[in-house]
């Protein structure tokens, strides 16, 4: 797709294709975008036009979550607290981005600080799902699948703490990818829960994310974990097949729970990559059932830390005359915050706090060595893991949202991967009824070269991907 | 189980001030996500070591050296209250 583009934006103009895409955005009512670059953008693409540059993404425009730190564009992680910040830098991957000749188009809604499942508790209310306007896209990147898979941005970034590229690459039926927790560089990436998460392509086809990898991984020194070592390169490997690739299935992602049309969408997939030369054994990953509330006690517990900076002093709003500090700062959380992000602050400060440390933080990272030694095991027998990403579709906008452990219970066959640090892919392989199912393929650390080489030969046997929305 | 006391305090901790009529919700929803966290009691984690970090990494260190960094402009620009080229935050003393 990203290659057709590229040769497409060469021969024909890159700001006629700018332009029809702002238009459609202009008109549409997915909510996906929430804010367009539209004048720089143009500019870049006037000059691409004039003087072509030679980038692996020169000209291809892309779309950005809102926590994602862009110099000179609005990024408030669509939240109330943050309207207005403009971050004075790039993030390390939009400078990657930048220099590989890519055109920022603007930025895309999401869950609150990336807290949710839907991309209902955004400020700026629900985006919706491409494929179903009654239906959520998935979160909490739903605004960057939306865009994607609606045809408003031919790729875009979004990020990944506990699923939140995967599901809504399910949920929308494109491709999503979790790299390996270090792989790719977090500086400039607004921290929800920074031991979890980590920033990925949300795309059309699995070569496109290989393609935008190739670009936004490798060392940065301004990341403390960012990882050490020679720069990947993932392109080179796609195509090469599957022949005697081993595949785990761990029993624990499927049966009860799960859809009927997810849970044979999957099988499908399976003995899709079964017929493409791999083969397939059932495998455990015992802890799998405790990995929901440690991700939660985790997740929540380093947010309460990280939003702590969130003060009104250096960014954001501040009202009112400005009373003692504790008052103040207080009364500027209480309006700037959303319930699900304060429900997420308070459960993380009483998880942390005197007495109860050891019971639930330090419990929780104890159960997350014992996941992690549980994929470290498979890993030993098998390539690569198949699973669902999520155990169902698409669910109705405003189903879920006022029973939080309801919508945390979807994040099942997600949360475990970023606890463990190795890397997923959601491919589509198939349909409930009009709405798209994912297939995650999960690899080892820092195995994103299996993971995407198998990815596209599934994508390159299966009509899944071709499939769009009709767009309203 | 927390009670509206509980709830109270935690706000206090958290520095996110609630209204009375926020605070039987929160106890409801805290109480039931902190119920399936205990859950987490039926491991057995004696002898297992915490996970802080996926990737082993030790502390990294630089030369100390100075390099660029923001203008004070820059700094300042997204800053809603300043005086005399700094922050301004409410009194603390």
């Amino acid at each position: 797709m990203l290659s057709e583009l590229k040769a497409k934006l060469l021969a024909e103009s890159c700001e006629e294709y700018l332009c029809r895409l702002f238009e459609r955005i202009e008109k549409s009512s997915l909510n996906a975008f929430t804010t367009l670059a539209k004048e720089s953008a143009l500019k870049e693409a006037r000059q691409f036009d004039k003087n072509p540059d030679q980038g692996l993404l020169a000209g291809v425009p892309i779309a950005i979550k809102e926590c994602i730190s862009t110099r000179g564009i609005e990024t408030n992680c669509s939240s109330k607290i943050l309207r207005g910040y403009i971050p004075p830098y790039d993030a390390h991957v939009i400078e990657r981005l930048k220099a590989e000749g890519a055109i920022i188009m603007g930025k895309t809604n999401m869950d609150e600080f990336a807290m949710g499942t839907s991309t209902e508790t955004s400020c700026f209310g629900p985006t919706k799902n491409p494929w179903d306007h009654t239906c959520v896209p998935g979160g909490s990147s739903g605004g960057s699948a939306a865009v994607v898979a609606g045809g408003e941005a031919p790729c875009s970034l979004g990020s990944d703490t506990g699923g939140s590229v995967r599901c809504p690459a399910s949920f929308c039926g494109i491709v999503g990818l979790k790299p390996t927790y270090g792989l790719i560089s977090r500086f400039g990436l607004v921290a929800y829960a920074n031991s979890l998460e980590q920033i990925g392509p949300l795309t059309h086809t699995v070569e496109d994310t290989a393609l935008l990898m190739e670009v936004i991984s490798g060392h940065d020194k301004r990341d403390s974990t960012s990882a050490k070592g020679e720069r990947r390169s993932y392109l080179p490997g796609l195509g090469e097949g599957i022949s005697g690739l081993k595949i785990g299935i761990p029993k624990e992602y499927f049966g009860e729970g799960v859809n009927k049309d997810v849970e044979k969408a999957v099988w499908d997939g399976i003995h899709t990559l079964e017929s493409q030369g791999a083969s397939w054994q059932e495998i455990s990953l015992p802890h799998t059932r405790y990995a929901l509330a440690a991700y939660y006690v985790i997740a929540m517990s380093e947010a309460s830390s990280n939003l702590a900076r969130f003060d009104g002093l250096r960014y954001g709003s501040r009202m009112g005359e400005d009373k003692d500090w504790h008052t103040t700062f207080s009364a500027i959380r209480a309006q700037g915050f959303g319930p699900e992000v304060k429900r997420r602050i308070m459960l993380g400060t009483y998880a942390l706090s005197a007495g109860y440390y050891g019971r639930y933080y330090l419990k929780a990272l104890k159960v997350r060595t014992l996941i992690k030694e549980d994929f470290l095991r498979a890993f030993k027998e098998v390539d690569l893991l198949a699973s669902p990403t999520m155990p169902i579709p698409a669910f109705k906008i405003g189903e879920r949202i006022n029973d939080p452990l309801s919508l945390y219970m979807a994040d099942v066959f997600t949360v475990p991967i970023n606890l463990a640090g190795v890397p997923a892919i959601s491919v589509p392989c198939g349909f409930a009824g009009h709405l798209p199912i994912g297939l995650q393929l999960i690899g080892p650390h820092f195995g994103e070269a299996a993971v995407l080489r198998a990815a596209q030969a599934f994508e390159a046997a299966t009509p899944f991907h071709e499939a769009k929305p009709e767009v309203i | 189980m927390i009670t509206r006391e509980d709830v109270q305090h935690i706000s206090w901790l958290a520095s996110i001030k609630i209204e009375d009529e926020e605070k039987d919700e929160l106890v409801e929803h805290f109480n039931s996500i902190l119920e399936y966290f205990h859950q987490l009691d039926e491991v057995d984690t004696e002898d297992v070591e915490p996970t802080y970090r996926v990737v082993d990494l030790a502390n990294i260190f630089r030369e100390d050296v100075a390099c660029k960094s923001l203008t004070q402009d820059q700094a300042l620009k997204n800053a809603p209250r300043t005086e005399n080229g700094y922050f301004k935050s409410p009194r603390i003393v």
